[in-house]
């Protein structure tokens, strides 16, 4: 009788090839305490954060923190229901209000994940006959929306906008389209050509999807995202995104001026078929998004330090994945995975937490230590990173040029 | 030119066969798995291939149904004459 799991064995096989090399192990790491947005204890050291997507370090502003208490003393620790039954509180409408007034939009739509926003709008807004077409560099939630519903697949080149075009040149014209992008790729941190993508999207007859979880609080005047720096407001038909990146919550939504926008609430099995958020967490999602609209300092220091993470590292010899600092996200390339491990282990044990990513969820192959920037990083810290950097990289026996 | 299953399936193997890093012998019931070992990226190289080949979508959600060149042959011919 065969054994369900045999088919992992290979996974299986190779995580312990690599902890064998002694490394500690990157998907299995505890942050014992939490001292603030860049601050934790992990493995018992005194540990930068620098790979947590807490942009505009919101988890610890004291508004927040008192909004949530408030609302748990309030309204009690779960809704225990459905958005569509017992499960939409004061709270929820709230921070759909909150949405509305920051991205200047007539319907807002919460869904407990940004997982599940795309999961829920992708399986829903293009059926059979219809067609999504995707960047290949898409997130897995935007993949695993398609894979849910029953609408047509097509991939176009990541970030081409003459892949796009030709692509969509070959669909039937009267045929219902969606154009799914992303604002910021969070694998590489680069972002994409919106306002030439849009242009082609609409020139076809296609409605548009932005992804903006990892450009919303400090891209564009209002902090709504790359597709507002681009202006093409107008053109993006919906807009989805993330409390779980800027916000420094959980939660997931999707905004749009649709006039028909409403009766998503009733199709979307991923927002009918689960339960509401907790109201401390809409709380303060709501109270975090209000803020962010005027965070216009913490939107200056947050680009700040990311032109000076990545001119510094480059200057040390690292190879980053942009040639320029486009996003928050700062992905440094990692010969392979095993000396991709080792850095990151060499980080760990000097005190600094960032992200490590590798195949499939990486394009190309690619082998990456990301660093996310937060607004609440103190310059010194910055300089602090890019010094553990270069001892990491002697430690692991990282070239550099 | 009428394009056919028998048209299709030389020039499927023609634009194969630079990935065919075993260098088995293509025939229609090569499988794309388990015989060529195909990673994703090379898949959507090659799917992009053919789609300029022949002005055509081939829709990602096709793709896990088409096991062999042979299928896929027969797939590619019902979209170009559809
Ligand atoms: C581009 C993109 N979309 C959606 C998500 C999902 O967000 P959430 O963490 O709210 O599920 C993420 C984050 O992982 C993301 O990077």
């Amino acid at each position: 009788m065969g054994d369900l799991f045999d088919k992992f064995d290979p996974i299986i096989a190779e995580k312990a090839a690599l902890l064998a090399t002694g490394v500690n192990d990157p998907f299995n790491l505890v942050m014992e305490k939490v001292h603030s947005p860049t601050e934790a204890t992990v493995n018992g050291r005194e540990t930068i954060l620098v790979g947590t997507y807490n942009y505009m370090g919101m988890t610890f502003d004291p508004d927040v923190i008192a909004a949530g208490k408030e609302a748990l003393d309030q309204y009690g620790a779960g809704t225990t229901g459905s958005r569509v039954l017992n499960g939409t509180y004061q709270g929820h409408r709230e921070v759909e209000e909150a949405l509305k007034d920051f991205y200047g939009t007539s319907h807002a739509m919460v869904f407990s994940t940004g997982y599940q926003a795309n999961l829920g709008l992708m399986a829903t807004m293009a059926a059979r006959g219809e067609y999504i077409i995707l960047d290949a560099d898409s997130h897995a939630s935007i993949y695993d929306g398609c894979a849910m519903g029953n609408a047509d697949i097509v991939r176009f080149r990541h970030n081409s906008v003459e892949d796009l075009d030709k692509r969509l040149g070959r669909l039937p014209a009267e045929a219902g389209k969606l154009v799914v992008l992303e604002g910021v790729y969070s694998m590489l941190g680069d972002i994409a050509p919106l306002k030439e993508m849009v242009a082609v999207a609409k020139k076809h007859g296609a409605m548009v999807v932005v992804d903006e979880a990892h450009g919303m609080g400090f891209f564009g005047p209002n902090g709504r995202g790359v597709y507002e720096a681009a202006g093409v407001e107008a053109d993006v038909d919906f807009v989805v995104g993330t409390f779980s990146k800027s916000v420094g919550t959980v939660g997931g939504f999707v905004v749009s001026n649709h006039p028909k926008f409403e009766v998503l609430r009733l199709v979307c099995r991923p927002y009918v078929f689960t339960a509401s958020l907790p109201p401390s967490v809409v709380a303060t999602a709501a109270t975090s998004i209000r803020k962010l609209k005027h965070a216009h300092n913490k939107r200056q220091h947050l680009w700040e330090n990311s032109r000076k993470l990545h001119s510094g590292l480059k200057a040390k010899g690292f190879k980053i994945a942009t040639e320029t600092a486009e996003s928050a996200i700062i992905a440094v390339l990692m010969p392979g995975q095993e000396a991709c491990a080792r850095m990151w282990s060499a980080l760990i044990e000097l005190g600094v937490y960032v992200n490590m990513a590798r195949p499939p969820a990486t394009p190309a192959g690619m082998f990456l230590l990301r660093c996310s920037l937060c607004a609440e990083h103190r310059v010194e810290q910055v300089d602090i990173i890019i010094d553990r950097f270069v001892q990491a990289a002697e430690i692991a026996g990282i070239p550099l040029d | 030119m009428a394009h056919t299953r028998d048209t299709i399936l030389p020039k499927l193997m023609e634009l194969i066969e630079p990935l065919n890093r075993k260098a088995i012998t293509l025939t229609a019931d090569t499988s794309f798995a388990s015989d060529l070992e195909l990673d994703s990226l090379t898949v959507m190289d090659l799917v992009a291939n053919i789609e300029d080949e022949y002005d055509i979508i081939l829709p990602m959600n096709l793709l896990p149904e088409l096991e062999t060149i042979g299928q896929l042959a027969d797939a590619v011919a019902k979209i170009v004459n559809g």
